[in-house]
């Protein structure tokens, strides 16, 4: 059953086969996805045609591949953007929330903690939905109360930023938080006994030791808002997002150049892992 | 506690931008949200307050049956995820060399970075009627003709519990790591049968681990629309493609608010009541 019981040859070997064919189970599409990438054809399917960079390289006429692909390389600097801001703000202000329900204590408090933990439990389309909502109400306040007309309340680049940022700013703050409380606070009170401001504690002391749980946050914010999808569905305007943009090509057809897409995204988001894994294993 | 920890001015560097985000970003727009479900145009075109938005969903038989169905799928969806999760999470745990251990841990996760709309894109290269599996099945002669495995609800579900697997298996996993070992082995040498070590030992155990994986798993199904959608097709009949359609399509934003605002409810209202079940809060749940 365990380690240090015996069990029978049969039935180690079927419960091993059964771990395998979940593992494959779970890289097959992805496998399959990056393999066709390179198979010289019109269509990610099979018989294979032998390989091809063409849907890397290509630059038409027949044949656009992705480094050529205007409509879609904007689509991934959109999504960089989006991605930048949004692991700023979030890691700002979650940050904020791990010092202010850590370390503080103020009337109301609990109720303020469970309004930040809803967004874990808000389905991602409801919060989109409500934040376009909530804009167009307020853009339509300010168009008619002062005769102003502020884009940032339509469906835009913004918009997208703050919605992403609603409910990424939460994940950060319980990274943060966790890390916070294994901080040791007789380290902030020995610097203010001698005669630290508080500010300057948190400056010099504790942010330096929260700093590889601050990166490690951020990275995953920059990642859930490079593909997040639900939220951003609602919120988008002419600047579609790389998520946004590739379900609409899948939806209505597809060629081998999102294979190629999705190759560099499985690529690129391998890296960022294990770049966060080291530093998460630095800070154990 | 000699010193003072708190001053004013840090306190408010703290609190002012937590307030703003929760405030302007959390609470207005779900009361906004509210406030929109019921209101209306009467006749002349005038807005106004109704209640025409909900008596509209309960008296079209399309919108609470797919209403009901995706709150049924989403239950079934997560409990098939834990019985898939809870002989990985275990195996990782206590049963696989100590030295695989970390290794395995990176693989589970690996994939679950990758964006959801990748994954979803490779099952449909997998399934569809051109897919590879068919291809592979008429090679070698299983079948004679391809068959279309996309857009039933099976595979749907097979896709949902792909896309939400992880979040069922990292809590599980932290659970198990928890679990005294002597405790089986305790029960092994007085004899009990495997089954009475799973219900009375592991299961248990894992009870908080399960709770927050069921949470995550069931509302991410439950307001997932991107994989009912690719892997459905026409016939998945998901709720928020029902609000999609209100609020891109018709562009009936008070019908939209009305469901999206029964969507949340029924969220809370079953998370509340796995909650209670459990005896645990969402404080807990959430660390």
């Amino acid at each position: 059953m365990i380690r240090s019981l015996p069990s029978s040859k049969k039935y180690a070997f079927s419960y091993g086969f059964f771990v395998c064919c979940y593992f494959v189970f779970l890289f097959a599409p992805l496998f399959v996805t990056c393999v066709l990438a390179f198979n010289n054809s019109d269509f990610p399917s099979l018989p294979w045609y032998g390989f091809s960079l063409d849907w890397f390289v290509a630059s038409g006429p027949e044949r656009v591949g992705i480094f050529n692909d205007s409509q879609n390389l904007r689509a991934i600097a959109t999504s960089f953007q989006t991605a930048f801001w949004v692991a700023l703000f979030s890691t700002i202000v979650g940050t904020c929330a791990a010092f202010l329900f850590e370390q503080e204590n103020f009337p109301f408090k609990n109720l303020l903690y469970f309004l930040m933990l809803a967004p874990l439990v808000i389905p991602g389309v409801i919060l989109g939905i409500s934040l376009l909502l909530a804009a167009n109400t307020a853009g339509t306040f300010i168009e008619n109360s002062f005769g102003i007309d502020v884009p940032l309340f339509r469906p835009s680049f913004w918009l997208v930023v703050t919605g992403q940022f609603s409910f990424i700013a939460t994940f950060v703050a319980l990274v943060v938080s966790a890390r916070l409380r294994k901080f040791d606070p007789t380290l902030e009170e020995a610097a203010m006994n001698l005669g630290a401001t508080r500010l300057g504690v948190i400056w010099h002391i504790t942010l330096k030791y929260l700093r590889p749980a601050i990166f490690g946050a951020g990275a995953v914010a920059f990642l859930m808002s490079f593909e997040n999808f639900n939220t951003t569905l609602f919120l988008v305007g002419s600047q579609p997002t790389l998520p946004i943009n590739l379900y609409l090509q899948v939806r209505d057809g597809s060629t081998p150049v999102i294979n190629a897409i999705s190759l560099l995204l499985i690529v690129g988001t391998f890296a960022l892992a294990m770049v966060n894994l080291y530093f998460s294993k630095e800070k154990d | 506690m000699a010193v003072p920890r708190s001053s004013k001015a840090v306190f408010w560097i703290f609190l002012a931008p937590v307030l703003c985000w929760l405030l302007l970003l959390i609470v207005l727009p779900h009361l906004d949200l509210l406030r929109m479900s019921f209101a209306g145009e009467n006749e002349l075109g005038d807005m106004t307050w109704t209640l025409q938005n909900y008596r509209n969903f309960f008296t079209e038989p399309i919108y609470w049956n797919t209403f009901l169905r995706t709150a049924v799928f989403s239950i079934i969806t997560t409990f098939i995820t834990f019985l898939l999760a809870m002989p990985v999470a275990f195996y990782i745990v206590k049963v696989v060399r100590p030295r695989l251990q970390g290794a395995m841990m990176l693989m589970l996760l690996l994939p679950f970075w990758v964006s959801e709309l990748v994954r979803i894109y490779g099952w449909m290269i997998l399934l569809r009627e051109s897919g590879v599996i068919n291809h592979f099945l008429v090679k070698f002669g299983l079948i004679d003709r391809p068959i279309e495995m996309l857009y039933n609800d099976a595979t749907m579900i097979m896709g949902l519990v792909y896309t939400s697997m992880l979040f069922m298996v990292v809590p599980l996993i932290s659970v198990m790591e928890s679990l005294d070992d002597s405790l089986i082995e305790a029960a092994y040498d007085l004899g009990s049968s495997k089954s009475v070590i799973w219900f009375k030992i592991i299961l248990p155990h894992c009870k908080p681990g399960i709770t927050s994986g069921s949470i995550v798993v069931f509302m991410l199904v439950l307001g997932n629309y991107l994989t009912p959608n690719l892997m459905g097709g026409k016939n998945s009949l998901w709720f928020t493609e029902q609000i999609y359609n209100q609020f891109i399509a018709s562009f009936n934003w008070n019908q939209g608010a009305a469901f999206g605002f029964l969507l949340l409810l029924l969220s809370s209202l079953i998370i509340w009541i796995g909650l209670k079940l459990s005896r645990q809060k969402l404080g807990e749940v959430a660390s």
